[in-house]
């Protein structure tokens, strides 16, 4: 029971330089990651190969050691960084929560979701709003693994501390894996287990208040 | 008294505008043949409060067949442009979405359809088909979907790059659901608008070639047939006969250009609140 990444590489053509090479990591449901680089180190690139956004160069991602489905809900959910791009602008955003069934009162109260919020358009609420909405939506049920792409870069410390509270609880409680991408040292210290370095290739130990 | 905001007024404008449209509709829909019979008695006569638009060379009132004629024009322009917006959409998502040799025989077509002058082109399918209303409906329904399904295609193959729509089909959502869902409510403003842009142009159209004497036949009433027959008397004096029919197919025409703009406006999600 884990999502793995196997040797993969990727670029975007022929002609371009890699942006990542060689890459395995390997996740286990339960478990709790950051993925921690300066920018331009491909952490995006690798969250979006490892949900299946992107097809790899070289190398496999692999879910219990299958190829990810193509059809069905994906078991591995990518939440954006820019939630506005990830929510259709014409939708009033209950749709947003249908479209994941998850339209759910105690996911609305989790994450401080307003009411009146979800008769309105996207362009409508602040981003830190939106994102409450993105989250909600990957835990839709059949999500085992989450991957947050620096989904709190923009948000206050408060709405930061909310969301990943919910997170947190939301991936103990179903069992999920969990990759947090992030900047943030801090962060990736407070959310995971394990700290992977993807500029010197290591993992970073992390500390005993973290896990 | 309190303002209305401009979603109101544009909703109150455009319900105004297809009433009246409606209302030449069925106007011309109800008038008798009798209305518009021939009478050697009263023709070429100037316009007058027996006859408002003037008689034509064979005593027919002009108000009558005029009003008879815009209908027969609206319907073919409304059925013609309704097709054709129809096939672009179809054509459109087809080629964004469809394998690459699709999207080439596609684009390959409609540049073969643009190529030829569409005045050509309606002549030669409507003669082929026989004339009359069918062969215009036809011709005019199969020239004028090009522009619109290019835009159709641009569109879609932007829409499908959207995050979202990959988001979409990660949640287990399938290509019928998200073209049902995310593709076609974005098209739904270029349809609409790309309807009613059409629809001047068909009535345009088939006024022209019927003008031509290629599409309607002489015994009905068409704007086409009555512009061309006042031709003949034009030299005689008989201004009326051309610049009734043509100022009431001109108003018409910008009165659904009109409505296409209001409709635009509505429709355009950025304005969706205002």
């Amino acid at each position: 029971m884990a999502l793995e990444a196997k040797n993969i590489s990727f670029r975007y053509s022929r002609k371009e330089p890699w942006v990542l090479q060689a890459c395995d990591l390997s996740l286990a449901r339960g478990e709790r990651l950051a993925l921690f680089a300066p920018s331009g180190y491909g952490k995006t690139t690798l969250a979006r190969l490892l949900a299946g956004y992107l097809t790899p160069t070289e190398g496999q991602v692999l879910l219990d050691g299958a190829p990810l489905p193509k059809t069905g809900v994906c078991p591995v959910q990518l939440i954006f960084q820019h939630p506005e791009k990830a929510i259709n602008p014409r939708w009033r955003l209950k749709r947003v929560l249908e479209e994941g069934g998850i339209l759910r009162e105690d996911i609305l109260d989790a994450f401080g979701i307003e009411r009146p919020w979800l008769d309105r358009f996207p362009r409508e609420l602040s981003g830190g709003e939106l994102q409450r909405f993105c989250v909600a939506r990957a835990l839709m049920s059949g999500a085992d693994y989450l991957i947050c792409d620096e989904i709190s870069t923009m948000l206050d410390v408060i709405t930061q501390a909310q969301i990943w509270n919910v997170i947190l609880d939301e991936a103990a409680r179903r069992n999920m894996g969990l990759i947090a991408v992030t900047h943030n040292r801090h962060l990736a210290r407070r959310v995971a287990g394990r700290i992977y370095d993807l500029s010197r290739r290591q993992w970073d130990a992390a500390d005993s208040n973290g896990a | 008294m309190r303002r209305f905001n401009r979603r109101t007024q544009v909703v109150f404008l455009a319900a105004l505008l297809a009433v009246m449209l409606l209302g030449v509709y069925l106007v011309g829909a109800l008038i008798p043949e009798s209305a518009y019979a021939s009478n050697y008695l009263t023709a070429k006569q100037p316009p007058s409060w027996a006859h408002p638009f003037g008689t034509d060379s064979l005593g027919r009132d002009l108000l009558m067949r005029t009003l008879k004629g815009l209908s027969i024009s609206m319907t073919v322009g409304l059925a013609a442009s309704a097709i054709s917006a129809v096939i672009a959409v179809l054509v459109g998502i087809a080629a964004a979405t469809g394998a690459k040799w699709v999207d080439a025989v596609i684009n390959w077509i409609i540049d073969l359809v643009m190529g030829v002058p569409h005045t050509i082109l309606v002549i030669l399918i409507s003669f082929a088909l026989g004339r009359g209303l069918r062969g215009l409906l036809i011709g005019i329904a199969a020239t004028h979907w090009c522009s619109l399904a290019r835009l159709i295609r641009g569109e879609v193959l932007q829409l499908r790059n959207e995050t979202y729509i990959a988001v979409s089909r990660r949640l287990g959502k399938g290509s019928g659901w998200i073209l049902a869902h995310h593709l076609l409510p974005h098209l739904v403003p270029q349809f609409f608008v790309g309807l009613i842009l059409t629809f001047p142009h068909a009535i345009l159209h088939e006024a022209s070639i019927s003008f031509l004497g290629f599409g309607l036949p002489p015994e009905q009433p068409a704007i086409g047939i009555i512009l061309s027959e006042s031709m003949k008397y034009l030299s005689t004096g008989m201004w009326w006969s051309a610049v009734f029919p043509g100022l009431l197919l001109v108003l018409n025409v910008l009165l659904v250009d009109k409505l296409g703009d209001q409709l635009r406006r509505i429709l355009d999600p950025s304005s969706a609140q205002e």
